[in-house]
């Protein structure tokens, strides 16, 4: 068969298979064991019990307000992509086609601007926010908005481009539903897929962010475990495994919906 | 009531679509709707953008000056710009060819296999495991204590005999590849997955064999993808900023790094606003690279159809 000529050699992906997955999980093997350690040679689970442990509370504490922040980024800045991003995206979509070049080279241009260069930027912004709407950890959805945008962006266009917006809206509109009740009733289940992926990556982007945050006096979870970090090593990397094996459910999940990039489009 | 109106509305625009009234009273509508999202890119994207790259031509008193910009020609700053270069196109090239090698691999399975869905999953994850977390993670798994050193250490190799390497620049490598080899398994898999089974089939049927197929169809088409997704990989790289802050406790080794400095005292090289010029430098940078991306990308999709 051609399949054949071009698939590889049992073998050679084996030998693929092993190289990259030793690369990629000795790392996580030896940062289990280094979690699990418990004086010079033992081994338990002392460092993951700790987390609950009351007599350390207070030196944990950054890491709970931390969390307690990040979960607040999460819900604000998933709200951005649903309530401004997705809305705008079925209007360009529907109502100006024209735009939707320009829209895209707009969405995109964040993965061109370094986290860093942005902060550069945002820090005489933010001066202003800090006066205006407090210095609340929240405001930096706003910020994290942006660097969500081109991953948001690209799963809501691909169920954009999978069904017909246009035709939708106008069934819709001439069995007399209101706007509300189109966006609402009709494009958003149809949209779902796309929806759920944005969010979820909007997620897993927010939990992992440090740059913006550190730079601009923030307290998120990736700046608490930096600061705990300088006393009590394990604990920093305890939550990362954690907040790594949250990450590989999340995108497991988004898997399953099957709705990132082209997936959405096969039929 | 509104039901009529509605259907009246949508007689109205079929039978006379450019009858004038109808669109002058609702156009404006619809461009009100794209008001608060072109206002939020405006106020969060624009102008934190343009502000980057113009602080750089001011000084504190906020008149005009280039001082920032020949700053850009210190042989400090020129060693940052090279350091972050070489470390780029490094974690690119090696991370390009161990991804590209991971797609091959997966040619031929599936999309519903389990294996699958797992390295899809992981290969997303690692991707976005950038940051804080992932130095701890290097830290604690090849750090002085970490067992593998230990492992090493007992077979007579001591990782740590000349330096402290994970502290310094070399020690950005290993962790980089860490998530470029999964951005690139992510990037590329699409361009692999495009290669047309007809096409090997028409190669055998004009009595080519397994290396013309690769070297004389397959390669030549890939070859833009590649150089696409390589062109990714370093612009990821390039940006990247919290493993570094995390890992390299002393000195601002790479451009990221010296625009921490430039943020935190204000007395880099004397100069004021430096940050705004270094930004300007990464700025530049990246929109070359961009530009080339798009540019080769979109000589790569003629092949995807």
């Amino acid at each position: 068969m051609s399949r054949a000529t071009f698939y590889p050699h049992p073998a050679v992906r084996a030998t693929i298979a092993t190289v990259v997955g030793a690369f990629v999980l000795l790392p996580l093997a030896a940062t289990v064991e280094f979690t699990l350690r418990d004086g010079d040679t033992g081994h338990s689970f002392v460092h993951w019990a700790a987390i609950f442990d009351p007599t350390k509370a207070e030196a944990y504490k950054p890491i709970w307000v931390g969390l307690t922040n990040s979960l607040t980024l999460m819900v604000v800045t998933v709200a951005v992509v649903l309530f401004l991003l997705a809305p705008t995206m079925i209007l360009v979509n529907l109502k100006f086609p024209k735009l939707r070049r320009l829209f895209e080279f707009v969405a995109l241009l964040p993965v061109s601007l370094p986290a860093i260069v942005l902060v550069v930027g945002l820090t005489p912004i933010y001066l202003v926010i800090g006066r205006t709407l407090g210095t609340g950890a929240w405001t930096l959805a706003f910020a994290y908005g942006i660097t969500v945008l081109p991953f948001a962006y690209r799963s809501i266009q691909a169920s954009i481009d999978a069904v017909n917006l246009v035709t939708l809206a106008e069934a819709a509109r001439s069995l007399g539903a209101s706007w509300l009740t189109v966006i609402r009733r009709v494009l958003a289940p149809n949209l779902r897929g796309g929806l759920m992926a944005a969010s979820l990556i909007a997620v897993a982007v927010v939990l992992g962010e440090f740059t913006i945050a550190s730079l601009l006096n923030r307290q998120n979870l990736q700046t608490a475990l930096m600061l705990v970090n300088r006393q009590d090593a394990y604990v920093s990397v305890v939550f990362s495994l954690m907040a790594l094996l949250f990450c590989f459910v999340l995108l497991l999940l988004i898997g399953r919906t099957g709705s990132i990039g082209a997936r959405g489009k096969d039929r | 009531m509104t039901t009529f109106s509605a259907r009246l509305d949508l007689v109205t625009e079929s039978v006379g679509g450019d009858s004038p009234r109808p669109r002058a009273r609702r156009l404006p509508v619809a461009h009100l709707g794209l008001v608060p999202f072109a206002g939020y890119v405006v106020i969060f994207l624009v102008l934190p953008t343009v502000l980057a790259v113009f602080t750089g031509l001011f000084d504190k008193a906020g008149h005009l000056t280039m001082d920032n910009f020949t700053a850009l020609g210190d042989p400090v700053i020129l060693e940052t710009f090279w350091n972050s270069t070489w470390l780029s196109a490094l974690t690119a090239a090696v991370g390009a060819v161990a991804g590209a090698a991971v797609c091959y691999a997966l040619l031929g399975i599936p999309a519903q296999h389990p294996i699958r869905s797992t390295v899809d999953a992981l290969a997303g994850v690692l991707a976005q495991f950038g940051g804080v977390m992932l130095a701890f993670v290097f830290i604690a798994a090849m750090g002085r204590n970490s067992v593998l050193v230990e492992v090493l250490s007992s077979l007579g190799i001591d990782l740590y005999a000349s330096s402290n390497w994970l502290y310094e620049l070399p020690g950005l490598i290993l962790p980089y590849l860490y998530f470029q080899i999964p951005l690139m398994v992510i990037t590329f898999a699409p361009a692999l997955e495009a290669i047309k089974p007809q096409w090997a089939e028409a190669n055998l049927t004009l009595g080519g064999n397994r290396w013309t197929f690769w070297r004389r169809i397959a390669l030549p088409v890939l070859a833009p993808s590649f150089a696409a997704s390589f062109l990714l990989l370093f612009a990821n790289s390039f940006s990247a900023y919290a493993t570094a802050a995390a890992l390299a406790s002393q000195g601002s080794q790479i451009v990221p790094l010296q625009i921490r400095a430039a943020l935190t005292s204000e007395t880099v090289l004397g100069r004021e606003n430096l940050a705004g010029a270094l930004a300007f430098g990464m700025i530049a940078v990246m929109a070359v690279v961009m530009t080339c991306y798009a540019l080769i990308q979109r000589r790569a999709e003629r092949w995807r159809a």
